[in-house]
Protein backbone atom coordinates (compact mmCIF):
# COMPACT_ATOMS: atom_id res chain seq x y z
CA UNK A 1 0.00 0.00 0.00
CA UNK A 2 2.73 2.45 1.00
CA UNK A 3 4.80 1.43 -1.98
CA UNK A 4 1.91 2.04 -4.39
CA UNK A 5 1.26 5.47 -2.91
CA UNK A 6 4.96 6.26 -3.01
CA UNK A 7 5.21 5.32 -6.67
CA UNK A 8 2.12 7.34 -7.58
CA UNK A 9 3.20 10.51 -5.82
CA UNK A 10 6.85 10.22 -6.77
CA UNK A 11 5.55 9.94 -10.33
CA UNK A 12 3.44 13.10 -9.86
CA UNK A 13 6.47 14.84 -8.43
CA UNK A 14 8.72 13.95 -11.36
CA UNK A 15 6.03 14.68 -13.92
CA UNK A 16 5.42 18.09 -12.35
CA UNK A 17 9.12 18.88 -12.34
CA UNK A 18 9.55 17.90 -15.99
CA UNK A 19 6.39 19.79 -16.95
CA UNK A 20 7.77 22.85 -15.16
CA UNK A 21 10.77 22.85 -17.48
CA UNK A 22 8.85 22.11 -20.65
CA UNK A 23 5.98 24.60 -20.30
CA UNK A 24 6.50 27.88 -22.08
CA UNK A 25 3.98 29.90 -20.08
CA UNK A 26 5.13 31.08 -16.63
CA UNK A 27 1.81 30.41 -14.93
CA UNK A 28 1.77 26.79 -16.10
CA UNK A 29 5.29 26.37 -14.75
CA UNK A 30 4.26 27.89 -11.42
CA UNK A 31 1.30 25.51 -11.17
CA UNK A 32 3.55 22.55 -11.98
CA UNK A 33 5.72 23.65 -9.09
CA UNK A 34 2.62 23.57 -6.88
CA UNK A 35 2.07 19.97 -7.96
CA UNK A 36 5.68 19.16 -7.07
CA UNK A 37 5.35 20.78 -3.63
CA UNK A 38 2.11 19.01 -2.83
CA UNK A 39 3.40 15.59 -3.90
CA UNK A 40 6.50 16.19 -1.81
CA UNK A 41 4.21 16.82 1.15
CA UNK A 42 2.59 13.43 0.59
CA UNK A 43 6.02 11.80 0.43
CA UNK A 44 6.95 13.45 3.75
CA UNK A 45 3.72 12.15 5.23
CA UNK A 46 4.56 8.61 4.15
CA UNK A 47 7.96 8.95 5.81
CA UNK A 48 6.12 9.73 9.05
CA UNK A 49 6.74 13.49 9.16
CA UNK A 50 3.18 14.71 9.43
CA UNK A 51 3.92 18.21 10.69
CA UNK A 52 6.48 18.74 7.95
CA UNK A 53 3.92 17.60 5.38
CA UNK A 54 1.32 20.07 6.65
CA UNK A 55 3.88 22.89 6.83
CA UNK A 56 4.99 22.08 3.28
CA UNK A 57 1.44 22.48 1.98
CA UNK A 58 0.61 25.58 4.05
CA UNK A 59 3.87 27.45 3.54
CA UNK A 60 5.14 26.40 0.13
CA UNK A 61 2.08 25.39 -1.85
CA UNK A 62 -0.30 27.75 -0.07
CA UNK A 63 1.69 30.92 0.55
CA UNK A 64 4.90 31.13 -1.45
CA UNK A 65 3.52 29.71 -4.68
CA UNK A 66 0.44 31.93 -4.40
CA UNK A 67 2.82 34.89 -4.35
CA UNK A 68 4.58 33.48 -7.42
CA UNK A 69 1.34 33.22 -9.37
CA UNK A 70 0.37 36.62 -8.00
CA UNK A 71 3.50 38.19 -9.49
CA UNK A 72 2.99 36.40 -12.79
CA UNK A 73 -0.58 37.69 -12.89
CA UNK A 74 0.38 41.24 -11.90
CA UNK A 75 3.14 41.52 -14.47
CA UNK A 76 0.96 39.68 -16.96
CA UNK A 77 4.06 37.84 -18.11
CA UNK A 78 3.56 36.40 -21.54
CA UNK A 79 4.84 33.35 -23.27
CA UNK A 80 8.56 32.83 -23.06
CA UNK A 81 10.51 32.95 -26.27
CA UNK A 82 11.89 29.59 -27.14
CA UNK A 83 15.44 29.57 -28.36
CA UNK A 84 17.28 26.58 -29.64
CA UNK A 85 19.87 26.99 -26.90
CA UNK A 86 23.58 27.12 -27.35
CA UNK A 87 25.23 23.98 -28.65
CA UNK A 88 27.79 24.12 -25.84
CA UNK A 89 25.01 23.76 -23.26
CA UNK A 90 23.73 20.68 -25.02
CA UNK A 91 27.15 19.09 -25.44
CA UNK A 92 28.37 19.78 -21.92
CA UNK A 93 25.08 20.11 -20.04
CA UNK A 94 23.60 16.62 -20.24
CA UNK A 95 26.83 14.76 -19.38
CA UNK A 96 27.41 17.22 -16.53
CA UNK A 97 23.94 16.51 -15.13
CA UNK A 98 24.60 12.77 -15.31
CA UNK A 99 27.95 13.17 -13.57
CA UNK A 100 26.57 15.33 -10.76
CA UNK A 101 23.62 13.03 -10.15
CA UNK A 102 25.82 9.94 -10.04
CA UNK A 103 28.25 11.62 -7.62
CA UNK A 104 25.37 12.62 -5.35
CA UNK A 105 23.83 9.17 -5.52
CA UNK A 106 27.14 7.48 -4.72
CA UNK A 107 27.72 9.75 -1.72
CA UNK A 108 24.23 9.14 -0.37
CA UNK A 109 24.47 5.39 -0.81
CA UNK A 110 27.97 5.12 0.65
CA UNK A 111 27.47 7.40 3.67
CA UNK A 112 26.83 5.61 6.93
CA UNK A 113 24.56 6.82 9.69
CA UNK A 114 22.11 8.83 7.66
CA UNK A 115 19.26 7.55 9.79
CA UNK A 116 16.86 4.77 9.07
CA UNK A 117 13.65 6.51 8.10
CA UNK A 118 11.60 4.33 5.81
CA UNK A 119 8.16 4.02 4.35
CA UNK A 120 5.36 2.70 6.57
CA UNK A 121 7.21 3.38 9.79
CA UNK A 122 5.72 5.13 12.78
CA UNK A 123 4.76 8.76 12.81
CA UNK A 124 6.85 11.45 14.46
CA UNK A 125 4.30 13.45 16.38
CA UNK A 126 4.35 17.24 16.43
CA UNK A 127 5.00 17.08 20.15
CA UNK A 128 8.25 15.12 19.72
CA UNK A 129 9.35 17.40 16.92
CA UNK A 130 8.78 20.56 18.94
CA UNK A 131 10.54 19.08 21.97
CA UNK A 132 13.66 18.48 19.89
CA UNK A 133 13.37 21.88 18.21
CA UNK A 134 13.01 23.82 21.45
CA UNK A 135 15.57 21.94 23.57
CA UNK A 136 18.44 20.31 21.68
CA UNK A 137 18.26 22.40 18.53
CA UNK A 138 17.13 25.67 20.09
CA UNK A 139 20.19 27.72 19.07
CA UNK A 140 20.26 26.75 15.37
CA UNK A 141 16.49 27.16 15.23
CA UNK A 142 16.56 30.68 16.64
CA UNK A 143 19.60 31.67 14.58
CA UNK A 144 17.78 30.57 11.43
CA UNK A 145 14.79 32.70 12.35
CA UNK A 146 17.06 35.71 12.92
CA UNK A 147 18.58 35.03 9.50
CA UNK A 148 15.14 35.11 7.91
CA UNK A 149 14.34 38.31 9.78
CA UNK A 150 17.52 39.92 8.45
CA UNK A 151 16.56 38.89 4.93
CA UNK A 152 13.13 40.52 5.37
CA UNK A 153 14.64 43.72 6.75
CA UNK A 154 17.12 43.77 3.87
CA UNK A 155 14.32 43.42 1.34
CA UNK A 156 12.39 46.27 2.98
CA UNK A 157 15.49 48.47 3.05
CA UNK A 158 16.16 47.79 -0.63
CA UNK A 159 12.54 48.39 -1.61
CA UNK A 160 12.20 51.70 0.24
CA UNK A 161 13.23 54.51 -2.04
CA UNK A 162 13.58 58.11 -1.04
CA UNK A 163 14.57 57.58 2.56
CA UNK A 164 18.25 56.89 2.05
CA UNK A 165 21.06 59.01 0.65
CA UNK A 166 19.36 59.63 -2.67
CA UNK A 167 15.98 61.24 -2.15
CA UNK A 168 13.52 60.89 -5.02
CA UNK A 169 12.80 64.07 -6.93
CA UNK A 170 9.54 65.53 -5.63
CA UNK A 171 6.97 65.87 -8.42
CA UNK A 172 6.28 69.45 -9.31
CA UNK A 173 2.49 69.13 -9.14
CA UNK A 174 2.57 68.00 -5.53
CA UNK A 175 1.55 64.44 -6.30
CA UNK A 176 2.07 62.05 -3.41
CA UNK A 177 4.97 59.65 -3.80
CA UNK A 178 4.60 56.00 -3.07
CA UNK A 179 4.27 55.24 0.63
CA UNK A 180 3.38 58.89 1.34
CA UNK B 1 -10.56 -4.42 9.44
CA UNK B 2 -9.21 -5.40 6.05
CA UNK B 3 -8.30 -2.84 3.43
CA UNK B 4 -11.42 -3.62 1.42
CA UNK B 5 -13.70 -3.13 4.44
CA UNK B 6 -11.90 0.07 5.33
CA UNK B 7 -12.29 1.31 1.77
CA UNK B 8 -16.02 0.58 1.60
CA UNK B 9 -16.65 2.01 5.08
CA UNK B 10 -14.79 5.22 4.20
CA UNK B 11 -16.54 5.47 0.85
CA UNK B 12 -19.92 5.20 2.55
CA UNK B 13 -19.06 7.93 5.03
CA UNK B 14 -17.70 10.17 2.26
CA UNK B 15 -20.89 9.73 0.23
CA UNK B 16 -23.16 10.57 3.18
CA UNK B 17 -21.12 13.57 4.29
CA UNK B 18 -20.88 14.96 0.75
CA UNK B 19 -24.63 14.73 0.22
CA UNK B 20 -25.35 16.32 3.61
CA UNK B 21 -22.81 19.06 2.94
CA UNK B 22 -24.28 19.89 -0.48
CA UNK B 23 -27.79 20.01 0.95
CA UNK B 24 -26.50 22.24 3.75
CA UNK B 25 -24.94 24.54 1.17
CA UNK B 26 -28.19 24.74 -0.76
CA UNK B 27 -30.24 25.54 2.32
CA UNK B 28 -27.70 28.03 3.65
CA UNK B 29 -28.34 30.01 0.48
CA UNK B 30 -32.07 29.88 1.24
CA UNK B 31 -31.43 30.86 4.86
CA UNK B 32 -29.45 33.84 3.72
CA UNK B 33 -32.09 34.97 1.23
CA UNK B 34 -34.88 34.58 3.75
CA UNK B 35 -33.03 36.36 6.56
CA UNK B 36 -31.73 39.21 4.44
CA UNK B 37 -35.25 39.54 3.14
CA UNK B 38 -36.65 39.86 6.66
CA UNK B 39 -33.91 42.35 7.62
CA UNK B 40 -34.95 44.46 4.63
CA UNK B 41 -38.63 44.09 5.51
CA UNK B 42 -39.64 41.81 2.63
CA UNK B 43 -40.41 38.11 2.45
CA UNK B 44 -37.54 36.59 0.51
CA UNK B 45 -38.28 33.52 -1.62
CA UNK B 46 -41.80 32.33 -0.81
CA UNK B 47 -43.33 31.00 -4.05
CA UNK B 48 -41.71 27.59 -4.60
CA UNK B 49 -42.96 25.07 -2.08
CA UNK B 50 -44.03 25.87 1.48
CA UNK B 51 -42.08 28.92 2.79
CA UNK B 52 -39.99 28.75 -0.38
CA UNK B 53 -38.34 25.54 0.84
CA UNK B 54 -37.97 24.11 -2.66
CA UNK B 55 -36.21 27.24 -3.95
CA UNK B 56 -32.64 25.80 -3.71
CA UNK B 57 -33.60 22.78 -5.80
CA UNK B 58 -35.17 24.97 -8.48
CA UNK B 59 -32.11 27.23 -8.45
CA UNK B 60 -29.89 24.20 -8.90
CA UNK B 61 -31.97 22.95 -11.81
CA UNK B 62 -31.82 26.40 -13.38
CA UNK B 63 -28.02 26.47 -13.12
CA UNK B 64 -27.77 23.06 -14.76
CA UNK B 65 -30.06 23.93 -17.63
CA UNK B 66 -28.64 27.37 -18.43
CA UNK B 67 -26.47 27.78 -21.51
CA UNK B 68 -22.81 27.37 -20.65
CA UNK B 69 -20.99 30.28 -22.28
CA UNK B 70 -17.22 30.05 -22.58
CA UNK B 71 -15.89 33.42 -23.81
CA UNK B 72 -13.48 33.38 -26.74
CA UNK B 73 -10.44 34.97 -25.10
CA UNK B 74 -10.11 32.75 -22.03
CA UNK B 75 -7.19 30.44 -21.34
CA UNK B 76 -9.22 27.29 -21.37
CA UNK B 77 -7.37 24.72 -19.22
CA UNK B 78 -7.14 27.04 -16.23
CA UNK B 79 -10.56 28.56 -16.89
CA UNK B 80 -12.07 25.08 -16.51
CA UNK B 81 -9.80 24.07 -13.64
CA UNK B 82 -10.55 27.08 -11.43
CA UNK B 83 -14.16 26.32 -10.37
CA UNK B 84 -13.29 22.66 -9.77
CA UNK B 85 -10.36 23.66 -7.58
CA UNK B 86 -12.48 26.15 -5.68
CA UNK B 87 -15.35 23.79 -4.92
CA UNK B 88 -13.07 20.80 -4.39
CA UNK B 89 -11.00 22.53 -1.73
CA UNK B 90 -14.14 23.87 -0.07
CA UNK B 91 -15.66 20.38 0.20
CA UNK B 92 -12.57 18.29 1.01
CA UNK B 93 -11.69 19.83 4.35
CA UNK B 94 -14.92 18.56 5.94
CA UNK B 95 -13.19 15.14 5.92
CA UNK B 96 -11.36 15.77 9.19
CA UNK B 97 -14.24 17.36 11.10
CA UNK B 98 -15.68 15.24 13.93
CA UNK B 99 -19.47 15.70 14.16
CA UNK B 100 -20.28 13.50 17.09
CA UNK B 101 -19.14 11.24 19.89
CA UNK B 102 -16.47 8.66 19.10
CA UNK B 103 -17.06 4.98 19.84
CA UNK B 104 -20.75 4.86 19.05
CA UNK B 105 -20.63 2.89 15.80
CA UNK B 106 -20.84 -0.90 15.50
CA UNK B 107 -17.81 -2.85 16.69
CA UNK B 108 -14.76 -2.42 14.49
CA UNK B 109 -16.31 0.60 12.84
CA UNK B 110 -15.52 3.41 15.25
CA UNK B 111 -15.46 7.04 14.23
CA UNK B 112 -18.94 6.83 12.79
CA UNK B 113 -19.22 10.61 12.75
CA UNK B 114 -15.85 11.51 11.30
CA UNK B 115 -14.39 10.50 7.96
CA UNK B 116 -10.81 10.39 9.21
CA UNK B 117 -9.30 11.07 12.60
CA UNK B 118 -5.86 12.53 11.92
CA UNK B 119 -3.32 13.95 14.36
CA UNK B 120 -2.90 17.16 12.40
CA UNK B 121 -6.58 17.78 11.65
CA UNK B 122 -6.39 21.53 12.18
CA UNK B 123 -3.33 21.88 9.95
CA UNK B 124 -5.05 19.85 7.24
CA UNK B 125 -7.95 22.30 7.25
CA UNK B 126 -5.63 25.31 7.12
CA UNK B 127 -3.59 23.73 4.33
CA UNK B 128 -6.58 22.93 2.16
CA UNK B 129 -7.96 26.42 2.72
CA UNK B 130 -4.69 27.92 1.58
CA UNK B 131 -4.77 25.82 -1.60
CA UNK B 132 -8.30 27.11 -2.27
CA UNK B 133 -6.87 30.56 -3.05
CA UNK B 134 -5.70 29.21 -6.41
CA UNK B 135 -9.27 28.67 -7.56
CA UNK B 136 -10.09 32.36 -7.27
CA UNK B 137 -6.70 33.60 -8.47
CA UNK B 138 -6.73 31.41 -11.57
CA UNK B 139 -10.37 32.19 -12.33
CA UNK B 140 -9.60 35.89 -12.50
CA UNK B 141 -6.45 35.52 -14.52
CA UNK B 142 -7.65 32.96 -17.03
CA UNK B 143 -10.86 34.89 -17.77
CA UNK B 144 -8.82 37.49 -19.67
CA UNK B 145 -10.96 40.29 -18.28
CA UNK B 146 -9.75 43.36 -16.38
CA UNK B 147 -12.51 43.27 -13.79
CA UNK B 148 -11.98 39.58 -13.15
CA UNK B 149 -8.26 40.08 -12.77
CA UNK B 150 -8.73 42.99 -10.36
CA UNK B 151 -11.24 40.97 -8.36
CA UNK B 152 -8.97 37.98 -8.09
CA UNK B 153 -5.92 40.08 -7.19
CA UNK B 154 -7.90 41.72 -4.43
CA UNK B 155 -9.10 38.35 -3.26
CA UNK B 156 -5.68 36.70 -3.22
CA UNK B 157 -4.14 39.60 -1.31
CA UNK B 158 -7.02 39.62 1.15
CA UNK B 159 -6.93 35.85 1.68
CA UNK B 160 -3.17 35.77 2.25
CA UNK B 161 -3.32 38.69 4.68
CA UNK B 162 -6.18 37.40 6.77
CA UNK B 163 -5.00 33.80 6.72
CA UNK B 164 -2.18 34.90 9.03
CA UNK B 165 -4.49 36.47 11.59
CA UNK B 166 -6.79 33.47 11.33
CA UNK B 167 -3.99 30.99 11.90
CA UNK B 168 -2.51 32.99 14.77
CA UNK B 169 -5.87 33.32 16.50
CA UNK B 170 -6.09 29.52 16.70
CA UNK B 171 -2.64 29.15 18.27
CA UNK B 172 -3.93 29.99 21.75
CA UNK B 173 -6.45 27.17 21.58
CA UNK B 174 -3.82 24.75 20.30
CA UNK B 175 -1.47 25.74 23.13
CA UNK B 176 -4.21 25.13 25.68
CA UNK B 177 -5.08 21.72 24.23
CA UNK B 178 -1.51 20.72 23.38
CA UNK B 179 -2.54 18.99 20.17
CA UNK B 180 -3.69 19.59 16.61
CA UNK B 181 -6.15 16.72 16.78
CA UNK B 182 -9.65 18.21 16.53
CA UNK B 183 -11.24 15.41 18.53
CA UNK B 184 -8.84 15.90 21.43
CA UNK B 185 -9.25 19.69 21.28
CA UNK B 186 -13.01 19.24 21.71
CA UNK B 187 -12.66 16.68 24.49
CA UNK B 188 -10.19 18.88 26.34
CA UNK B 189 -12.70 21.75 26.60
CA UNK B 190 -15.82 19.65 27.22
CA UNK B 191 -15.39 18.74 30.87
CA UNK B 192 -17.80 21.19 32.50
CA UNK B 193 -19.88 22.28 29.51
CA UNK B 194 -20.11 25.93 28.60
CA UNK B 195 -17.89 27.06 31.47
CA UNK B 196 -14.82 25.28 30.13
CA UNK B 197 -15.35 26.03 26.47
CA UNK B 198 -12.32 27.71 25.03
CA UNK B 199 -14.17 30.94 24.42
CA UNK B 200 -15.02 31.34 28.15
CA UNK B 201 -13.03 29.02 30.38
CA UNK B 202 -10.02 29.01 28.10
CA UNK B 203 -9.98 32.82 28.16
CA UNK B 204 -9.84 32.85 24.37
CA UNK B 205 -12.62 35.33 23.68
CA UNK B 206 -10.17 37.80 22.09
CA UNK B 207 -8.96 34.98 19.87
CA UNK B 208 -12.57 34.14 19.06
CA UNK B 209 -13.31 37.65 17.85
CA UNK B 210 -10.10 37.77 15.83
CA UNK B 211 -11.10 34.45 14.31
CA UNK B 212 -14.60 35.73 13.60
CA UNK B 213 -13.37 38.83 11.76
CA UNK B 214 -10.65 36.96 9.87
CA UNK B 215 -13.15 34.27 8.93
CA UNK B 216 -15.46 36.84 7.34
CA UNK B 217 -12.51 38.08 5.30
CA UNK B 218 -11.39 34.54 4.44
CA UNK B 219 -14.76 33.64 2.97
CA UNK B 220 -15.06 36.97 1.12
CA UNK B 221 -18.22 37.82 2.97
CA UNK B 222 -19.64 41.19 3.84
CA UNK B 223 -18.26 43.53 5.25
CA UNK B 224 -15.11 42.27 3.50
CA UNK B 225 -16.68 41.28 0.18
CA UNK B 226 -14.53 43.63 -1.87
CA UNK B 227 -13.78 40.73 -4.13
CA UNK B 228 -17.22 40.96 -5.63
CA UNK B 229 -17.94 44.63 -5.04
CA UNK B 230 -20.56 45.09 -7.75
CA UNK B 231 -20.31 48.86 -7.90
CA UNK B 232 -16.56 48.75 -8.56
CA UNK B 233 -15.86 45.47 -10.30
CA UNK B 234 -19.10 44.50 -12.03
CA UNK B 235 -19.05 41.23 -10.09
CA UNK B 236 -15.43 40.32 -9.49
CA UNK B 237 -13.47 37.20 -10.36
CA UNK B 238 -16.48 35.24 -11.60
CA UNK B 239 -17.76 37.75 -14.18
CA UNK B 240 -16.96 35.52 -17.14
CA UNK B 241 -18.47 32.37 -15.67
CA UNK B 242 -21.99 31.24 -16.36
CA UNK B 243 -24.36 28.39 -15.58
CA UNK B 244 -22.92 25.51 -13.52
CA UNK B 245 -19.39 26.93 -13.38
CA UNK B 246 -20.71 30.06 -11.71
CA UNK B 247 -22.79 27.89 -9.42
CA UNK B 248 -19.65 26.02 -8.39
CA UNK B 249 -18.00 29.24 -7.19
CA UNK B 250 -21.22 30.14 -5.44
CA UNK B 251 -21.38 26.76 -3.72
CA UNK B 252 -17.71 27.00 -2.78
CA UNK B 253 -18.38 30.28 -0.98
CA UNK B 254 -21.18 28.78 1.08
CA UNK B 255 -19.29 25.55 1.72
CA UNK B 256 -16.43 27.66 3.03
CA UNK B 257 -18.84 29.49 5.31
CA UNK B 258 -20.05 26.20 6.74
CA UNK B 259 -16.49 24.98 7.10
CA UNK B 260 -15.45 28.13 8.97
CA UNK B 261 -18.47 27.66 11.22
CA UNK B 262 -17.44 24.05 11.89
CA UNK B 263 -13.90 25.12 12.84
CA UNK B 264 -15.21 27.85 15.15
CA UNK B 265 -17.51 25.31 16.78
CA UNK B 266 -14.71 22.82 17.26
CA UNK B 267 -12.09 25.27 18.43
CA UNK B 268 -14.06 27.66 20.60
CA UNK B 269 -17.58 26.39 21.25
CA UNK B 270 -17.06 22.87 22.49
CA UNK B 271 -17.75 20.96 19.28
CA UNK B 272 -20.42 18.31 19.61
CA UNK B 273 -20.62 18.43 23.41
CA UNK B 274 -23.62 19.82 25.22
CA UNK B 275 -23.33 23.23 26.91
CA UNK B 276 -24.62 21.72 30.18
CA UNK B 277 -21.65 19.42 30.67
CA UNK B 278 -22.22 16.91 33.42
CA UNK B 279 -25.32 18.63 34.83
CA UNK B 280 -27.50 16.40 32.68
CA UNK B 281 -26.82 12.68 32.59
CA UNK B 282 -26.06 11.23 29.16
CA UNK B 283 -29.22 9.70 27.65
CA UNK B 284 -29.60 5.93 27.94
CA UNK B 285 -31.21 5.31 24.57
CA UNK B 286 -28.45 4.44 22.09
CA UNK B 287 -29.94 6.46 19.24
CA UNK B 288 -30.49 9.57 21.34
CA UNK B 289 -26.98 9.12 22.69
CA UNK B 290 -25.62 9.06 19.15
CA UNK B 291 -27.78 11.80 17.68
CA UNK B 292 -27.88 14.39 20.48
CA UNK B 293 -24.23 15.44 19.88
CA UNK B 294 -25.07 15.94 16.19
CA UNK B 295 -27.91 18.22 17.26
CA UNK B 296 -25.56 20.36 19.37
CA UNK B 297 -22.98 20.52 16.62
CA UNK B 298 -25.49 21.52 13.97
CA UNK B 299 -27.12 24.14 16.19
CA UNK B 300 -23.76 25.75 16.95
CA UNK B 301 -22.85 25.89 13.27
CA UNK B 302 -26.33 27.24 12.53
CA UNK B 303 -25.86 30.08 15.03
CA UNK B 304 -22.60 30.92 13.35
CA UNK B 305 -24.24 31.02 9.91
CA UNK B 306 -27.08 33.12 11.30
CA UNK B 307 -24.52 35.62 12.57
CA UNK B 308 -22.89 35.67 9.13
CA UNK B 309 -26.14 36.63 7.45
CA UNK B 310 -27.01 39.12 10.15
CA UNK B 311 -23.67 40.89 9.71
CA UNK B 312 -24.14 40.89 5.96
CA UNK B 313 -27.54 42.50 6.31
CA UNK B 314 -26.26 45.12 8.73
CA UNK B 315 -22.76 46.35 7.99
CA UNK B 316 -21.60 48.32 4.94
CA UNK B 317 -18.54 47.34 2.95
CA UNK B 318 -15.03 48.38 3.97
CA UNK B 319 -12.75 50.33 1.68
CA UNK B 320 -9.87 48.29 0.33
CA UNK B 321 -7.06 50.19 2.05
CA UNK B 322 -9.03 50.09 5.31
CA UNK B 323 -9.32 46.33 4.92
CA UNK B 324 -5.58 45.87 4.42
CA UNK B 325 -4.44 48.22 7.17
CA UNK B 326 -6.98 46.74 9.59
CA UNK B 327 -5.71 43.23 8.90
CA UNK B 328 -2.03 44.01 9.18
CA UNK B 329 -1.93 46.83 11.73
CA UNK B 330 -4.58 45.77 14.23
CA UNK B 331 -5.70 42.18 13.78
CA UNK B 332 -2.27 40.56 13.44
CA UNK B 333 -0.59 42.35 16.37
CA UNK B 334 -3.65 41.64 18.49
CA UNK B 335 -3.46 37.95 17.62
CA UNK B 336 0.24 37.91 18.55
CA UNK B 337 -0.49 39.65 21.85
CA UNK B 338 -3.12 37.04 22.51
CA UNK B 339 -0.54 34.30 21.95
CA UNK B 340 1.90 35.95 24.33
CA UNK B 341 -0.78 36.47 26.98
CA UNK B 342 -2.02 32.90 26.66
CA UNK B 343 1.45 31.43 26.96
CA UNK B 344 2.20 33.58 30.01
CA UNK B 345 -1.06 32.41 31.60
CA UNK B 346 -0.31 28.77 30.80
CA UNK B 347 3.22 29.11 32.20
CA UNK B 348 1.93 30.79 35.38
CA UNK B 349 -0.79 28.23 36.03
Amino acid sequence: MHLILFLVFAGFCLAGAINLLLQSHPINSALSLVVVMTSLAVLYLMLGAEFLAAAQVIVYAGAIMVLFTFVVMLLNAGREERTLGSSAARVVGFPAVVVILSVLATVIVKTQGLGTAGLSQGITSTEDLSKVLFTELLLPFEVTSVLVLIAILGAVALARHGHGEQPLPVPANGERTAGK
Amino acid sequence: MTILQFFLWSLGKVAVVTVVMLMAVAYTVLLERKLVGRIQNRWGPSRVGPFGLLQPLVDGAKSFLKEDVVPGGVYKPLYLLAPILSLGCALISIAVVPFGEPNVGPAGMQHLFQISDVNIGLLVILGITSIGVYGIALAGWSSNNKYSLLGSLRSSAQLISYELALGLSLVGVVMRAGTFNLRLIVEQQAKQGIVTWNIFGGLQFVAFFIYLIAAYAETNRSPFDLVEAESELAGGYNVEYSSMKFAMFFMAEYANMIMVGCVATLMFLGGWTSPFGNLIDPPQNIFVHALLPIFWFVSKVFCFLFLYVWVRGTLPRFRYDQLMSFGWKYLMPLAMLNIVATSLWLAYR
